[in-house]
């Protein structure tokens, strides 16, 4: 039996295909771009290019993300909270607490042994504590968004930024570039503020062991780097992180199939 | 074909008479000779009563509320109160109630009616200010305020002989400001009787509030709105008191033919703190899942009457065993009344309104709890996130919105209906469908 979730996300559609709920047979990422409904379709025929899998052979699918309404063949949907558990907890059954930073939420999640939901945090209409804050600061250190990471990690200093809004961030970022800051701590600052309010989610949940942190942030080093310092803890990223969401709707869809 | 048999509240028309007949009485009051006054919600409505049975009054918070539900309305208010200079994290009640007072605009229709007389009563910080500055607005109208700010009743607190002694006497003081004021001769009788429907109102309020606790519930969360709101407008009169004793008798008929309020009930959550109002449609949103909002602290205690015992829990405070024979005594009575109310303890510390919302929790049966972050009314929302921690500690799931009560600038609707979707997923509710 194969089954299938599918997270569409503001960014990027993510496919997950797994086999009798244990084996991961397929896996695609594309740009969402401004045509949803084609990206999908295209996001599915690659699926059958790469992993021979159609939407006909699944037994079930299950859509989630910002854009799941749009996921015509899913049989139901789920909220990212649930997918994210799901999909953590499928990965490594021992953590507890699930961090998921993408474009533009950022959640903390507390689950149980069996991947449920205990209590959940997500940020409040505000993108200063997502990866969108990091394409902006990327764009006034005038660095690629893949560089900010690496160059945080060469900080010599901690510079503290003050600014809880991404808006006026830059403007700090303006201040800190006119007083000759280095750009590695400059960098390193941006890391240390998104992850300031992660970890406000996160202890508002209550943070047990074992942690992990997906979405696309959590490709950045430079931000795991600050995560971890300011939880005073180890933090797991699995392989590809921003298709969890998406492997916890296809566990969900086998579970119901 | 739902779970439950439902079927509209027959009072329901009536309800919706009284509240327009209110605001139609406010507007027109200086057309039959009458007096009109402002204050707040929580003012003691009694007092004025005695100055005649031609005194109308338009209380601030369901005011400020009836603006916030027509979005269009409300952003002319809100802008128009920012554009003066107002700061926009200000009470979103009390911004609304100033903008209608710059565009000169009533919610229901003409110019904006100027009262005689201001009878304010300082529940807070806004409060104390709001109708200083609605003075200035209107060029200066007198005012007087009384203070209430004498520390947590019963049992979380001693409501000594002095604090008593304290606000009666300043309302003692107040009736014959009033006299000054408006030149009328104050009628004790008048003011002994609305003294009694203000008892009667508000202990009424309250057993129609513990019916709920019936499954299923009888009412839910969206109509007790548009219930409870006639004592905030003047619980203090006989056609509120009477109301109210009519509505028990009909919702004690629901209950007892288990007629419910969501036909598909499954769940049973309550809310806290004044809800988005241009955004109730959250909770029809919450019966997709069957799940009934069957009340809150708020709803319950911002005018029903309830005595708390740590066994016992929340039970409606009993009518006092006699009516008062004069004025200080029925002043001494009201303000011994009033200052139980469950919604004054909170501000004196968080705790004290953990444990009222907790009894809430278990003695009408909930599955969990959505809190309102209101940016709107620092007053309610003061220690909420204690309140959270509290309610999670005592076994009960939670899930917290932010918005805001009077600002619909400040609600994201569709993040907001996701967090529902995944409290709903964390409670282990399916979507049923509204029958």
């Amino acid at each position: 039996m194969i089954t299938a979730g599918i997270d569409i996300g503001s960014k990027t559609i993510k496919i997950v295909a797994l086999k009798d709920a244990k084996e991961i047979v397929g896996r695609v990422m594309i740009l969402a771009g401004t045509d949803v409904k084609e990206s999908i379709n295209k996001a599915w025929a690659e699926l059958e290019k790469t992993a021979g899998v159609k939407p006909g052979d699944l037994a079930a699918i299950v859509a989630t993300g910002a854009g799941k309404g749009d996921a015509v063949n899913a049989q139901r949907t789920v909220t990212e909270v649930s997918a994210d558990a799901k999909g953590a907890n499928f990965l490594n059954p021992e953590v507890r607490t699930v961090i998921d930073v993408g474009a533009e939420e950022g959640r903390a999640i507390r689950i149980d042994t069996a991947g449920k939901v205990v209590d959940f945090a997500i940020n409040e209409k505000c993108a200063a504590g997502a990866g969108a804050f990091t394409e902006a600061m990327a764009r006034a250190l005038e660095v690629g968004v893949e560089e900010l990471g690496p160059l945080s990690l060469k900080s010599t200093q901690e510079v503290a930024m003050n600014a809880q809004c991404a808006v006026f961030a830059e403007s700090e970022l303006v201040t800190l570039v006119h007083a000759q800051t280095p750009k590695p701590d400059m960098a390193r600052a941006v890391h240390n503020a998104i992850s300031d309010r992660i970890v406000s989610m996160v202890r508002r949940v209550g943070m047990e062991e074992k942690v992990m942190l997906i979405g696309g942030v959590a490709n950045n080093v430079g931000f795991l780097d600050s995560l971890q310092k300011d939880l005073n803890t180890t933090v797991i990223v699995p392989e590809d992180s921003e298709s969890v969401s998406a492997l916890g709707a296809a566990v969900l869809a086998a579970e119901e199939a | 074909m739902g779970k439950y048999p439902t079927e509209p509240l027959k009072l329901w028309n009536k309800a919706k008479e009284l509240r327009r007949q209110f605001y139609e009485n406010y507007a027109q009051a200086h057309d039959k000779g009458g007096l009109r006054y402002a204050g707040g919600a929580w003012t003691f409505d009694a007092v004025p009563a005695g100055l005649g049975e031609d005194v109308y009054s338009l209380t601030s918070e369901p005011y400020g509320a009836s603006c916030a539900y027509n979005k269009e309305f409300s952003l002319r208010c809100l802008e128009a109160a920012e554009g003066y200079g107002y700061a926009r994290d200000l009470c979103s009640y009390m911004r609304n109630y100033w903008g209608s007072i710059l565009i000169n605009e009533y919610a229901f229709g003409g110019p904006f009616p100027k009262p005689d007389f201001i009878w304010q009563d300082h529940i807070c910080c806004s409060h104390a200010k709001w109708y200083q500055t609605m003075s200035e607005l209107e060029g200066g109208i007198p005012m007087h305020c009384v203070d209430i700010g004498v520390g947590a009743a019963p049992p979380f607190g001693e409501l000594k002989p002095h604090k008593i002694d304290y606000v009666a006497g300043q309302i003692l003081d107040g009736i014959d400001w009033m006299e000054k004021v408006t030149g009328r001769t104050y009628n004790d009788e008048l003011y002994i009787e609305a003294c009694w429907n203000d008892f009667r109102s508000t202990h009424t309020w309250a057993k129609v509030c513990e019916l709920n606790q019936a499954v299923p519930a009888a009412l839910d969360e969206k109509s007790l709105y548009s219930l409870y709101v006639l004592a905030t407008l003047n619980k203090a009169s006989k056609w509120c008191a009477d109301f109210y004793e009519e509505l028990y008798d009909e919702v004690k008929d629901r209950v007892s033919r288990g007629v419910a309020a969501v036909t598909n009930e499954q769940a049973r959550v309550m809310s806290d703190t004044q809800p988005p109002w241009a955004f109730l449609k959250v909770f029809r949103y919450l019966e997709e899942y069957g799940c009934v909002s069957v009340g809150s602290l708020y709803t319950f205690g911002l005018e029903g009457m309830w005595d708390y015992d740590e066994d016992k829990g929340l039970t409606p405070r009993p009518m006092p065993a006699k009516r008062p024979t004069s004025r200080e005594e029925a002043t001494r009575m009201l303000v011994d009344w009033h200052l139980r109310k469950p919604e004054y303890q909170h501000f004196y510390s968080p705790e004290y309104k953990s444990r009222l919302m907790i009894a809430i929790c278990k003695q009408w049966k909930l599955n969990g709890v959505m809190l309102h972050y209101n940016r709107g009314c620092e007053g309610l929302s003061l220690g909420i996130a204690e309140n959270r921690l509290a309610i999670q500690e005592a076994g009960f799931p939670v899930m917290t919105f932010e918005g805001n009560m009077g600002d619909e600038r400040e609600f994201d609707e569709a993040r907001t209906m996701a967090r529902v979707d995944a409290f709903m997923e964390t409670l282990g509710i399916k979507r049923v469908g509204r029958a």
